[in-house]
């Protein structure tokens, strides 16, 4: 019997919803398990494998110097380097200190600022390590995960859509909340794959897949100044999960005064 | 004399990452340390400057296993400093989503965490090779859960649908209907989970804890209540941080917590249980009774039981809910900001979560705390192992180890949240 890819699960500064999201797939996981070796996964098991491993999933953002130094040596035991999440992928929720001093933070929060160590920025994995592919989503979408790793382990490209929430509510028949009801919405900016959830519930999209392909931040925001929306609400509307995600960190700078 | 030492480096089938340092010499146990090496996110620093509304979505990612708590502590909290309650179906479908929440939660923590530990597995995947009916139950179980969560929320992690004043959206009363047929096979599961799990193999172990949790007049809790122990503390959450205190200690990115005058405490289904067992709904009552588990249960390692028993009382609850549910007219109230403080305290999986935002006028947030459940288990994790590795320093080194991660994980600590673990060192000086 032919050995069976080893899979590895690796995490950096998150919330853990993205690994998660595989034992979300309650239906698919023994069967996953059948198909691969998982072979380091703390949050499931104690089992651990050495390396080389087929595939590694990684989960949150660079935050630490121990970190910085890790994820190079996860890059060295990895075939394929597949980053799951906005914090993987673009820094996440934590690098709003990226806008700020992040000794103001640490004092905010901690008594003995000296215990802590931190780096002045959290980063995505890519600015690190060569990534194979970004999976984007706060959090990840389980079919798009399931999908991701079907293609790398069988050696192809993942089918996973470029294009915007816009177009999948159209094709849906969803009702525009922003056109019909003047509900601010990051539809036009953002990557389809959470399956149009806010809009769904009418809401407007806050963004957590980051940016489609060639977004047109500027002309959305002149929309939202239309709509009555402050510079200041215009920043923070970009500045969220994907705050670091070129296209919304410089959307959210211009709106800085 | 030389001394003894327990490792563990990286905590498994924990969410987040820690470990654990035990020191001992001849029979007496130095030392106990539970390292969080999690990297600090600070959240408590971010808010400031952000909107009241975009609390609830802000604190979900705190915790991707447990983001309706958050969601939960800060509307109540930001409903708190605005004046408002939210009464009726609305606060019935904010109890049906956090039902969703414990069942997910739960099921993952007992099958896939907690019951390796019991049965000799690695992980729930081993133990499925030989216990395969028993795991896909769990998953479904969990999958349940995970139902209620996608379909009032809109998805399992992260929910999009909560906001201050309800939800943006509500469901028809026919749109339950699949659901139903989901949690009555989940009620009858939860109750073979708390025959099966009453049947593992106990440490005999036992401590006279300290239990802390939210006690409504006539509910077991979930989003109300008074702070309440068994050692008389009996107070409004506003009254939090008067009987509470945090402490950082150089070893742990996760603040300790302690009631002051007391020193450490427990939160979470065992607290739960022991302070409200006559809120519980009859059959989760009766099951428990037929599990052999007492109204009084002092004995960590039988949390897996007591996190059955809740699981049963969510399946119930949520069936209940659903049972007697009308659509309000609007899927939310009105909520405007005021120049305040508000406090909320809810029950999330783990135990009581605090959050205390002050706002202004704007309903900008000028400051926010929030005490997690696990930073405020941690110094009673350390007391258990103290107590625990001095009672068993005759178990070789291996299986005491063993043991050691396994009174971790009943806590079912989450790491993510108090900023992560499990790193396990036991230092043995003969």
């Amino acid at each position: 019997m032919p050995q069976k890819p080893k899979v590895a699960v690796w995490k950096f500064a998150s919330c853990d919803g993205c690994q998660l999201t595989l034992l979300d797939c309650e239906d698919e996981l023994l069967a996953l398990a059948g198909e691969v070796e998982i072979a380091n996964f703390a949050e499931a098991s104690r089992a651990i494998a050495k390396g080389p491993y087929d595939l590694s999933l990684v989960e949150g953002s660079i935050t630490t110097p121990h970190d910085a130094e890790r994820i190079h040596q996860i890059r060295r035991a990895s075939k394929f380097l597949v980053t799951i999440g906005a914090c993987a992928t673009a820094g996440g929720i934590q690098a709003l200190r990226n806008f700020r001093n992040v000794n103001e933070f640490i004092s905010i929060v901690y008594a003995t600022p000296s215990y802590i160590e931190t780096l002045s920025k959290s980063t995505p994995i890519a600015e690190h390590v060569p990534v194979d592919f970004e999976l984007r989503g706060c959090p990840i979408d389980k079919g798009q995960l399931l999908e991701v790793i079907s293609a790398f382990l069988n050696g192809r490209k993942p089918n996973t859509p470029r294009h915007s929430v816009c177009i999948e509510c159209k094709r849906r028949g969803v009702v525009c909340v922003m056109v019909a009801h003047g509900t601010a919405c990051l539809g036009p900016v953002t990557q389809d794959g959470c399956g149009v959830i806010c809009p769904g519930c009418q809401r407007g999209c806050y963004g957590c897949f980051g940016p489609k392909e060639t977004p047109n931040t500027r002309s959305l925001s002149g929309w939202f100044g239309d709509l009555g929306m402050k510079e200041q609400e215009i920043v923070r509307v970009f500045r969220t999960f994907n705050a670091g995600a070129e296209p919304f960190r410089r959307e959210s700078e211009a709106h800085e005064h | 004399m030389s001394t003894r030492t327990f490792k563990v480096d990286y905590l498994a089938r924990v969410e987040g990452e820690g470990g654990l340092y035990v020191k001992v010499k001849g029979d007496s146990v130095l030392d106990v340390r539970l390292n969080i090496f999690e990297p600090p996110r600070f959240f408590e620093a971010f808010l400031r400057g952000r909107n009241f509304r975009e609390a609830p979505d802000i604190t979900a990612r705190i915790c991707g296993i447990c983001p309706v708590a958050y969601q939960m502590s800060s509307v109540h909290a930001m409903e708190d400093a605005c004046g408002v309650k939210v009464e009726g179906p609305l606060r019935a479908l904010r109890r049906l989503i956090y039902c969703g929440e414990w069942i997910e939660s739960h099921s993952l923590h007992i099958y896939m965490l907690h019951a390796p530990d019991f049965l000799g597995y690695p992980d729930a995947i081993q133990m499925a090779k030989d216990h395969a009916d028993v795991v896909q139950r769990g998953l479904r179980l969990k999958k349940t859960g995970n139902e209620i969560l996608s379909f009032l929320g809109g998805r399992a992690i992260h929910p999009v649908n909560v906001r201050i004043g309800g939800f943006y959206k509500v469901p028809e009363k026919r749109d339950f209907e699949p659901l139903v047929e989901s949690l009555k096979w989940a009620r009858d599961a939860a109750r073979e989970t708390v025959l099966w799990t009453g049947r593992l193999p106990f440490p005999e172990f036992e401590r006279d804890y300290d239990f802390v949790a939210l006690q409504h007049p006539e509910e077991y809790p979930f989003n109300e209540g008074r702070v309440v122990s068994n050692r008389g503390l009996n107070i409004n959450p506003r009254a939090y941080e008067d009987n509470f205190a945090e402490v950082h200690v150089p070893y742990s990115t996760a603040l300790h917590s302690v009631l002051k005058g007391h020193g450490s405490y427990l939160v979470g289904p065992l607290a739960r249980y022991n302070l409200n067992f006559e809120r519980l709904s009859p059959l989760a009552q009766e099951t428990a009774r037929e599990a052999s588990l007492a109204s009084t249960c002092r004995n960590p390692f039988q949390s897996i039981v007591v996190r059955s028993v809740e699981v049963l009382q969510a399946c119930d609850e949520a069936l209940r809910i659903v049972d007697q549910y009308e659509r309000p007219d609007r899927p939310f109230v009105d909520v405007q900001p005021r120049a305040t403080t508000g406090y909320g305290c809810t029950e999330a999986p783990r135990g009581l979560l605090y959050h205390r935002y002050r706002l202004d006028d704007k309903g900008t947030i000028l400051d926010a705390k929030i005490v997690p459940p696990t930073s405020q288990n941690q110094k009673a994790i350390e007391d258990d192992l103290r107590r625990f590795v001095g009672k068993y320093l005759s178990l070789p080194q291996e299986t005491l180890g063993l043991q050691c991660e396994q009174a971790i994980r009943n806590y079912d600590p989450c790491i993510s949240c108090s900023a992560h673990f499990l790193k396990l060192s036991l230092d043995r000086q003969p």
